[in-house]
């Protein structure tokens, strides 16, 4: 490693921050860009599997709470693509990779919804996990980023306070509607375990080296199943996994992930990966004059 | 018969159907709006209209012994007392989904004025606060009219939607319409019981609802 | 175009740099700035500035160490303790 790539290291390794003007070193550059604009994607493409259900939602309220916090992950959209744009890399080429499979998004993105009950479950229990990531995204060295994920978390606060009420009207209600959660769970519940990562050692991640990351995959997930498993089953819900269990070290055993499913997936093989992409493509073509007419540079 | 005269209730469902359904119509566009940043702005306006609803189906709600969520949710299909302008399907299609902006923010605006005079206090105090925020909705319908208007598939958009604006206000209002916006007087495409595109709408609308026992709490 | 836009969240305190967009004009900018900076009425006032007329300065040349305009140019501890001797008014 070069002397200055050297003290890069050990300065964001001490703390140090770094803003958009800042050298960086282009191993840095490249995978912070990666890493930025799959979280973009993500957010770009989480608005898909939920949009259908505010049309269908049974009350005003619960129709009002999910178009805010559908809006809330187009803004927060907005905002990430945004820090990407200041790295160099303009919102139309990060809309073309994504369209053309050529970028990825996070792999709960790639499942279909069927129910109300995946309504509660995804703003409940997927926002869960992704809010543990985030909040340890506002560590991230590079500070642009740490700063728009401030304003994502204080956002993300309601959302699962609203996939939890959702949760909890259904579950005291009838059969059925309990039903339509513990249906919904035993579907999520394998994405939700893939949803942080393969288990590799924040030691030999280099997005944890570079802090650009501040928390390892499997410490995310512990934290993951230590705050929610006892909030599921509570409810009288059961979690579709007869391993899972808190051993006497406090650390959570479950049955191992296929990994190379989650690795299908995020390269676009999930069962709703193409149909979603192609939903995109086909909606960006039908407002692509509207974007010329007004503003060239957000198509 | 003017607003004054109507039975109360018939006039907030009307009202409250417009708001709505051009609310649930506003709502496809959630995700897809042509660039981010309108994507959010477009949202809003949504749901200050599905808010807006929620108030007036309130009001009405309690003077018919039921619940708002009721109103909106558990009438048949051709009980809704809306406008056909606000049930047309106009996804993806900005240009006519800004031309019904235009048109039923100027309309609405004429009919909420005159309902800030109404001897109801509460229906009066829900217009005023619907008119504090739908100048925000005009504002934003007059900046994209700044930059369609001289698109063609803009103003074929207004020229074929302009009889269904003027159905949305009674016709004691509806020159005041046509003098706001610069157009002659024509046809309006009257209100009726909604039939063919509003019956999908309904079936999507409702079919969570219908799912469980009317009463089921979500 | 890209808009800045800085927010106050209460009366009384600085503006701080909320965030960016991009938008078509100064009418866009307003009602777009609405909406990712106030729609939960998180702020009391907004202020929205095209980014070009921001004008970044990073390079604050001192070479010739100037401190005598700031608190660490001064170190009264020796002295203090001289005149406290002086006056016998030094702690034991």
């Amino acid at each position: 490693m070069e002397a200055s790539e050297q003290e890069f290291l050990d300065y964001v390794q001490s703390g140090g921050l770094i803003e958009t003007d800042d050298w960086m070193p282009d191993e840095y550059r490249r995978r912070l860009i990666k890493f930025i604009e799959m979280h973009g994607n993500s957010e770009l493409m989480g608005v898909l599997p939920e949009r259908d259900w505010i049309l269908r939602a049974p009350t005003l309220q619960r129709k009002l709470a999910l178009t805010a916090k559908i809006q809330d992950e187009v803004g927060h959209c907005q905002l990430i693509y945004r820090v990407v744009e200041d790295l160099g890399k303009p919102r139309s080429a990060c809309l073309d990779d994504l369209i053309d499979g050529k970028s990825k998004f996070h792999n709960v993105f790639h499942y279909p919804t069927k129910s109300w009950g995946d309504v509660g479950v995804i703003a409940w229990l997927v926002d869960a996990a992704a809010i543990i990531s985030q909040k340890a995204l506002l560590k991230c060295s590079y500070a642009p980023y740490a700063r728009v994920m401030k304003k994502v978390c204080w956002e993300e606060s309601f959302h699962i306070l609203h996939g939890r009420d959702t949760v909890l009207a259904m579950v005291t209600g009838t059969a059925e509607q309990f039903e339509l959660v513990q249906e919904a769970l035993n579907r999520w519940w394998g994405p939700l375990m893939h949803f942080h990562g393969t288990p590799i050692p924040a030691e030999e991640d280099p997005m944890v080296t570079w802090r650009i990351k501040s928390q390892g995959n499997e410490e995310a997930r512990q934290q993951f199943l230590d705050g929610y498993v006892p909030q599921i089953l509570e409810l009288g819900l059961e979690i579709p996994d007869p391993r899972l269990r808190k051993n006497e070290a406090g650390v959570w055993e479950y049955t191992e992930p296929d990994w190379d499913e989650l690795t299908a997936v995020v390269t676009g093989h999930g069962p709703a990966s193409q149909e979603r992409l192609e939903f995109r493509r086909l909606s960006r073509a039908e407002v692509d004059w509207v974007s010329q007419v007004v503003l060239a540079e957000a198509a | 018969m003017n607003a004054q005269a109507r039975p109360r209730t018939e006039l907030l469902l009307e009202l409250a159907d417009d708001e709505l359904i051009l609310g649930w119509r506003n709502s496809e566009w959630t995700g897809i709006a042509p660039f981010l940043e309108e994507d959010v702005a477009f949202s809003s306006i949504a749901q200050n209209e599905i808010g807006h609803a929620r108030a007036l189906y309130d009001l009405a709600a309690a003077e018919l012994g039921t619940d708002a969520d009721a109103l909106a949710f558990d009438r048949a299909p051709e009980e809704y007392c809306c406008a056909p302008l606000v049930q047309l399907r106009l996804v993806p299609d900005w240009a006519r989904t800004i031309a019904r902006h235009v048109l039923y923010e100027t309309a609405d605006s004429i009919r909420i004025e005159a309902l800030k005079g109404h001897e109801n206090p509460e229906l009066a105090g829900i217009a005023a606060k619907i008119e504090r925020e739908e100048l925000y909705h005009r504002l934003h319908a007059e900046m994209w009219l700044e930059r369609l208007r001289d698109e063609e598939r803009y103003a074929a958009a207004i020229e074929e939607l302009w009889p269904y604006a003027l159905g949305v206000l009674e016709p004691a209002l509806r020159p005041a319409l046509a003098e706001r916006l610069g157009r002659p007087a024509a046809d309006a495409v009257e209100r009726s019981a909604p039939g063919g595109e509003f019956g999908e709408l309904w079936s999507e609308m409702t079919m969570v609802r219908r799912s469980a026992p009317v009463g089921a709490r979500w | 175009m890209i808009f800045e836009v800085f927010r106050q969240e209460r009366k009384g305190q600085p503006f701080i740099h909320g965030g960016s967009f991009h938008a078509p004009d100064q009418a866009f900018a307003a009602a777009y700035a609405r909406e990712f900076y106030a729609r939960r009425q998180e702020s009391v006032a907004l202020w929205v500035v095209p980014r070009e007329a921001i004008h970044p300065i990073e390079e604050f040349p001192d070479e010739f160490d100037l401190k005598y305009r700031r608190v660490d140019g001064y170190s009264i501890k020796a002295r203090l303790k001289e005149a406290r001797e002086r006056a016998g008014t030094a702690a034991d």
